[in-house]
């Protein structure tokens, strides 16, 4: 159980949220409102860009706060490019890029994104389902210069954006560089496969924290609605899908820290991630079934606000990678190493 | 307020990594010295190893060096163990006392049973089993009836215990007897632990053969056996507050999610370096639910070594970790490729072997020491539901 030892950079961060990322703010937006109150109090404490260092603009924060506070964010559904930014800010602050203020999000997002940059200081190319980028101020992108990648900050004003969204109704846009100038440029050790682990290690922390709370929402449900004379929390079969549903969100907890940690190292643990990718992706369907059918009807409802962890969770298992492309490459890796190592492959990290 | 378990990541300390090494290569000798063949599904009995296991330090790591202990920590007692366990290294002579046993002991038991027999499990020369089960009491641990009456200098037993494991080769029992009846307030009420030398007169053990073909259960017949009070452990009537401690540790271990591990290395040594895409997808889902459910075990093995009594965090760990191992071997044969007799496979036995035990034994993951249902039960108590 949660025992309230967070440290002052989550505490600040859960107070935003509970102050000003109410149901109603979440619907709004996904009617296109955008949640400027809550974005300018975020904006204010540092939070967006918590993974930049002072002499790039941030707010210097290690690499575990800002995971924290990205498990409180999936709680509360933030409905605004926190996540986004903080990978931009990271991303930018490794090409050595100052980092603007505003909302920021990152380009590509799946492995096979190619953008270049060309010899004469052009971007081409384009990424599909950029998270929030109509919204964005910026969109930092990792671009292929030569044989090296280069992380290139452009303005998003005058980009083509064609404007989609995910199933939790989360802006999902389509973007062209074509043309494109960057603001600025950095060199990068980094390839779209390491952006990609990146950004999954990200949603994995967004879905540990949606799954914490939709099993809050399910428990307390559960003592609340009554049927049959009694809460139908002392149903044995109620009891016994909330106890697997607790196991769920375990084990994506445990899986979101064993991502962030592999991507908080000098190099990212690729093997890591695929782990917990994988088992996080898991829980996020067995998790939002096991809520959904506790909250009956009521949980099906779009006043109710079961849907705003549920459908993101829905959203999030699919984006940087679903169970299946981290699966297979995962049992490609274990193979690859053969039947002997499997035990220490399994034991390498501790 | 919020609900969730936590499970802080744990980062082994340098002694530990190196203690891995060590063992690693105790077990690599061992298995070349011929003393037990490394993956063979069973992980059997052998007094000799434990013996061997015993003069490493390896058993009691964590109980104080006055009762032959070793003053290491719990992260260390858990890397021995899961690299035996791994390995399917011959662990069940020592492994219940290790585990269960000596912990208890050590923290109820009387001085004297304390300095005379913790030093003899750390030196690997005691085989202990536990007697819960009756014929009437299975996962109502509380009904208990076999009974412990009071006479002169001890107590006489009678009654039956049922589905001990191991205690055929046993030389103790930790026994939970029934002193005075359950009262109106508290059914838990009137349970008493004691330990029993298994060699004391009025002590009959029957075997019972499992699914497997195998020896394992017992029946335990007590017929007027005489137990010496110093074999007292804990308060009379009062087990009930001691048995539940017990559970962390007996739940939350890699045995817990381990038995059916050689299955999947099998099944990656037959699907080769290149495996289809299908395939590798199916190992790497298993290979992410066994390394994330590691990840949960240690987490546990850190609380206890914080000092605290994490025992629905492993109801947790181990209603995973049992429903894992349990479901493991049907994924393994409908995703290993099938071979006829077109291409003969020199692995092909060791993979059927290591397949055939875990489909054998899968039944019986989620029932000992805890069935599912319990687990889940203890689980609902701690999200406040009941």
């Amino acid at each position: 159980m949660d025992d309230g030892t967070e440290n002052i950079i989550v505490d600040t961060a859960t107070r935003i949220f509970q102050d000003l990322c109410e149901p109603a703010t979440i619907n709004d937006a996904e009617k296109g409102v955008w949640p400027k109150a809550l974005w300018d109090a975020l904006e204010e404490s540092g939070l967006p860009v918590a993974w930049v260092p002072d002499h790039l603009g941030g707010a210097g924060a290690t690499m575990a706060d800002g995971f924290a506070v990205l498990r409180v964010a999936g709680r509360f559904a933030v409905p605004a490019p926190l996540a986004e930014t903080l990978i931009a800010g990271w991303l930018l602050t490794l090409a050595g890029v100052t980092v603007p203020s505003g909302p920021l999000t990152i380009a590509p997002v799946h492995a096979d994104g190619h953008i270049t940059l060309r010899g004469d200081g052009q971007l081409g190319g384009r990424a599909r389902r950029v998270p929030f980028a109509r919204n964005a101020g910026h969109i930092a992108v990792l671009a292929h210069r030569g044989n090296d990648h280069a992380v290139a900050l452009v303005a998003a004003t005058g980009l083509a954006i064609s404007q989609a969204a995910s199933l939790a109704g989360e802006p999902r846009d389509d973007v062209s560089f074509d043309g494109a100038v960057p603001a600025a440029v950095g060199p990068v050790p980094l390839d779209e496969d390491l952006l990609v682990s990146f950004g999954a290690a990200v949603r994995l922390q967004q879905m540990a924290g949606a799954l914490e709370k939709i099993l809050e929402q399910s428990v307390q449900h559960a003592l609340d609605r009554s049927q049959f004379g009694r809460p139908i929390a002392k149903f044995q079969a109620i009891q016994h899908n909330l106890s697997i549903l607790a196991g769920e969100v375990a084990a994506a907890g445990a899986a979101a820290d064993t991502a962030a940690e592999a991507c908080s190292g000098r190099e990212i643990n690729v093997g890591e991630v695929a782990i917990a990718k994988v088992r996080g992706g898991e829980a996020a369907g067995t998790g939002a079934a096991i809520a959904h059918q506790v909250h009956g009807a009521m949980g099906f409802t779009y006043e109710h606000s079961l849907h705003h962890a549920t459908r993101r969770l829905w959203a999030w298992r699919e984006e940087f990678g679903n169970e299946t492309v981290w699966a297979q490459r995962l049992g490609r890796m274990v193979a690859a190493r053969g039947a002997d190592q499997l035990w220490p492959f399994i034991t390498q990290g501790s | 307020m919020n609900f969730s378990f936590r499970f802080d990541p744990v980062e082994l300390p340098p002694e530990a990594k190196e203690l891995r090494r060590e063992v690693r290569a105790f077990l690599r000798q061992e298995a070349e010295a011929g003393t037990y063949v490394p993956g063979d599904g069973k992980g059997s009995f052998s007094r000799e190893f434990s013996r061997k296991v015993g003069a490493k330090g390896w058993i009691g790591m964590t109980w104080p060096k006055k009762y032959g202990g070793h003053e290491r920590s719990h992260l260390e007692r858990y890397v021995v163990t899961e690299e035996m366990l791994a390995a399917r290294a011959p662990t069940r002579a020592h492994s219940t006392a290790d585990r269960q046993s000596g912990p208890v002991i050590l923290r109820y038991g009387q001085e004297e049973i304390k300095q005379k027999i913790l030093p003899q499990i750390a030196r690997g020369e005691l085989c202990f089993c536990i007697g819960l089960s009756e014929p009437n009491s299975g996962s109502d641990v509380f009904a208990a009836s076999t009974r412990a009456t009071k006479t002169e200098g001890g107590w006489l037993v009678n009654g039956r215990k049922i589905w001990t494991s191991g205690a055929h080769h046993a030389d103790y029992m930790i026994a939970l007897l029934r002193t005075s009846p359950p009262t109106k307030e508290n059914r838990r009420h009137g349970l008493t632990q004691f330990l029993v030398a298994m060699k004391t007169p009025g002590i009959t053990i029957r075997p019972i053969i499992n699914l497997t073909g195998g020896h394992d259960f017992n029946e335990v017949v007590f017929d007027d056996a005489f137990l010496p009070d110093s074999h007292l452990i804990g308060e009379v009537d009062m087990a009930w507050k001691q048995a539940t401690d017990e559970l962390a540790y007996e739940r939350s271990g890699p045995d817990r999610w381990i038995e059916t591990f050689p299955a999947l290395v099998e099944l990656v040594r037959r699907a080769g370096e290149e495996p289809s895409e299908r395939l590798a997808e199916g190992i790497g889902r298993e290979v992410a639910h066994l390394a994330t459910l590691r990840r949960m075990s240690l987490s546990v093995a850190g609380m206890l070594q914080a000092g605290k009594t994490p025992s629905v965090e492993a109801a947790v760990v181990k209603d995973l970790g049992t429903n894992f191992e349990q479901a493991l071997p049907d994924k393994v044969r409908l995703l290993a490729p099938q071979t006829g007799d077109s291409e003969p496979d020199s692995n092909d036995d060791r993979f059927e072997e290591a397949l055939r035990y875990a489909t054998l034994i899968a039944p019986k993951l989620t029932i000992q020491g805890g069935t599912r249902e319990v687990l889940r039960g203890i689980i609902a108590r701690g999200l406040g539901l009941r």
